[in-house]
């Protein structure tokens, strides 16, 4: 590869071609302060407006200040990242910035999380001089059933628009207006609601400042707890044990499992469980489905569609009821994790217990923001009683636990409680991209072939790449299998069902990049994916840490069908843990 | 925001759909397309933007986002005589707000509304290279020079 030697603060370099300043300076050890500019490496995704101009440097023999996350490096050129004339345009630029930003810092949502906050601190901004009398933006705000819209707050550094066009190909959000109206909004300024949104909130985790965060329902869930007439009961989806350490100063890739449960019963939860349960129920429920589907396939059957589409990701059915609603009888009708726990919950448990479906309240800990809205679907409460009362992300679990002095790392290991808490390596790798197709697979290959599995371990199933492709030999059947992590992925694999080039008997799709663990919902990672692939790490070693890695092994799962439910897809469960789709497209009226 | 909601008839989305296609369909082309849509329709309502968004395979935010970034697009209908006041340097400092305001009072807009019987329809620009007889106004085609806040009612009355 061409290289080019150029100096930067003095200092000699050697860069490929095409390097920008930024990079070149972060090899020699120069951190150049950078706000706007996002880089998600695995992905191949760079965010660099160039807009902020927090990270300008002196170019030898150039007349401007030259922004370095935007600017390539030339043969021999002479860089300077710190003179009087850089940090006085850098401060400049901060208190323009700041100028029209609140200054409500203290009890702002991403307050110690903020990007312009530390850079506020870093560039030691001590004084906002002219705010007394400077006009500031204001923009009304948004709440929709996931996520908040602050748009005072944002500084145009258009991460999200990157996340939400370019990853996951949703376009819900543009750059709109200009001047002090600018703002990053939806089309014709809409609420998000009523936009082509699908709450993946990969634009929440990327903010850099508090312009765009979760709807807080941890006030709901003490309420709840407060309350003597009713029963609590808790849900933790497999990724958030993964993650929720790292908000306690711990290692990313802790697992915390154990000290969670603890942590969840000084919160006064009556009964913790786990949605590992409910996904090794869904493995039973889409697995059976799967198989049915599959065998009426190989016998010529036509109405038999393939491939089956995993339904476990609330992002991603919002996604294909928007724009593929031609599709909606492709994916799997099994309901998510979340919703059958709460189905089971409500019906089978209430029983168990004798408390009244209204007295019991279910909360869900997920890495999710969709799963907010999932909760409140329709479709998904009996008389107005929601079987999933609230649903709290990783974060909002991690500042509830703060909030009620508890310090996760000093707690002992508990144990989930019975009969909804027992769960095998099957249902813990749901978090992760890959994860759901490799449970499946488990049980699917010892149901069709009647034989036991020698190895457990796909590992052609794993890995991080947007978009993968594996052929798993079903004692001579091959099944073809597809993965997808990313909703701009999943619209690969889904044009191509849709033009009928697929030749896969089975996709699984997670919206977010990585799966549940690099969730809209998660603890922030800033672009940094050692942290999933630490978080993907963790999810496996619990899988193989568990004595039962198989979900029709998990003798609860046994019990609940002897005992409720009969058989997989038997009518009472399709009654309780299936679903249907809709059409959401957006539709132009147009008058005859 | 947009407040007006329009139904399109199926010759107006017949008529994007052939703009769209002299096109070819590209989505680079999004401003030329949305420059003969707004010849056409006067102006460029949210509908006209969903179908050029289906067209194209440009989100419909991106449109959007497009036509509120560039000030020649405009999501208000025009009246039938456009009413233009240039607030350049030129017209500016020699008292061209004091007419706008007269246009204000006469009509009872503010810049980028139309009157109710689609009449006029009042909005402002930057400089239509015509300093010498600042301040200047535009009504449709046609060009008033020097203009002074007591002529704004005559001006008016010629369209009558």
């Amino acid at each position: 590869m061409e290289t080019i030697k150029l100096t930067i603060d003095n200092k000699e370099v050697e860069v490929p071609n095409g390097t920008t300043i930024q990079k070149a300076a972060k090899k020699l050890g120069i951190d150049i302060p950078i706000l706007c500019y996002m880089e998600l490496k695995d992905m191949n995704i760079e965010n660099k407006p160039g807009g902020c101009r927090i990270c300008v440097v002196e170019v030898q023999k150039r007349r401007n200040l030259a922004p370095s996350c935007s600017t390539n490096c030339e043969e021999g050129m002479v860089v300077l990242t710190h003179t009087p004339r850089v940090l006085n345009a850098r401060r400049t630029v901060m208190e323009f910035i700041l100028s029209d930003h609140p200054k409500d810092c203290l009890v702002c949502a991403k307050s110690g999380n903020c990007e312009l906050q530390s850079m506020a601190h870093r560039l030691g901004i001590r004084d906002i001089p002219g705010q007394e009398y400077a006009a500031m933006s204001t923009y009304r705000k948004d709440f929709s059933p996931s996520i908040i819209r602050d748009l005072d707050k944002c500084i145009m550094c258009r991460r999200c628009e990157t996340m939400c066009n370019t990853v996951q190909t949703v376009g819900a959000l543009s750059a709109v207006n200009r001047g002090f109206m600018a703002a990053v909004a939806p089309a014709f300024e809409q609420n998000l609601e009523f936009s082509t949104c699908t709450y993946c909130g990969q634009c929440v985790a990327v903010c850099p400042t508090g312009a765009l965060t979760e709807v807080n329902h941890v006030p709901n869930v003490l309420r709840a707890l407060a309350d003597p007439t009713k029963t609590v009961i808790v849900q933790t989806a497999p990724a958030v044990r993964a993650a929720l350490g790292e908000m306690f100063g711990m290692k990313p890739g802790t697992l915390v499992t154990g000290k969670m449960v603890t942590a969840l019963r000084s919160l006064g939860f009556d009964y913790i469980f786990d949605t590992d349960f409910a996904a090794d129920l869904t493995i039973m429920e889409e697995g059976t489905e799967l198989l049915d589907r599959l065998n009426r396939h190989l016998k010529g059957d036509k109405t038999a569609r393939m491939p089956i589409l995993t339904s476990c990701c609330p992002g991603w059915v919002n996604f294909f009821e928007e724009y593929f609603p031609d599709l909606k009888e492709v994916p799997s009708t099994a309901k998510s994790p979340q919703q059958m726990f709460g189905a089971i919950a409500k019906t089978y448990f209430a029983d168990k217990i004798k408390v009244d479906r209204k007295d019991l309240v279910v909360v869900s800990i997920m890495p999710c923001l969709a799963k907010k809205y999932e909760c409140q679907r329709e479709e998904f409460s009996t008389e107005g009683n929601r079987d999933v009362d609230f649903s709290i992300s990783t974060r909002e679990l991690g500042e509830f636990i703060k909030q009620a002095n508890i310090d996760l790392n000093n707690l002992q290991e508990g144990e989930f409680d019975d009969p909804l808490g027992e769960s095998t390596g099957a249902g813990v790798i749901f978090g992760t991209t890959g994860g759901v197709i490799e449970a499946a697979v488990r049980t699917a290959y010892e149901l069709q072939t009647g034989k036991k599995l020698e190895r457990l371990d796909f590992t052609e199933l794993r890995g991080f790449e947007g978009v993968r492709s594996a052929t798993i030999d079903f004692n001579g059947l091959p099944i073809n299998i597809g993965i997808a992590h990313g909703l701009g992925n999943a619209r690969k694999l889904l044009d191509d069902v849709r033009s009928g080039k697929s030749q896969f008997h089975a996709i699984e799709v997670m919206a977010c990049p990585g799966g549940c663990i690099g969730g809209g919902g998660q603890p922030l990672h800033h672009g940094d994916s050692e942290i999933i692939k630490a978080r993907a790490a963790a999810i496996y070693a619990e899988d193989k840490s568990k004595p039962i890695r198989k979900s029709h092994e998990n003798p609860f799962i046994i019990k609940l069908y002897k005992e409720f439910l009969g058989k997989p897809n038997s009518e009472k469960a399709h009654h309780l843990l299936h679903t249907k789709y809709f059409d959401k497209k957006k539709k132009i009226i147009v008058k005859q | 925001m947009s407040t007006i909601k329009i139904e399109l008839r199926n010759e107006d989305v017949a008529k994007i759909k052939e703009i769209c296609t002299s096109f070819k369909n590209d989505p680079q082309e999004l401003i030329n397309v949305l420059h003969s849509c707004q010849e056409h329709f006067g102006y460029l309502p949210a509908e006209v933007q969903e179908v050029v968004s289906g067209e194209l395979g440009v989100p419909v935010a991106k449109v959007y986002g497009v036509v509120t970034f560039y000030s020649f697009f405009t999501m208000t209908p025009k009246g039938k005589h456009p009413i233009s006041i240039c607030l350049g340097t030129a017209c500016y400092v020699r008292g061209a707000e004091k007419v706008l305001d007269e246009f204000k009072k006469e009509l009872g807009l503010n810049v980028g509304q139309v009157t109710k019987d689609n009449k006029f329809s009042l909005s402002s620009l930057r400089c239509v290279g015509a300093c010498g007889l600042a301040p200047v106004v535009l009504v449709g085609e046609k060009t008033y020079g020097r203009v002074a806040p007591d002529d704004v009612r005559n001006i008016l009355k010629e369209y009558e």
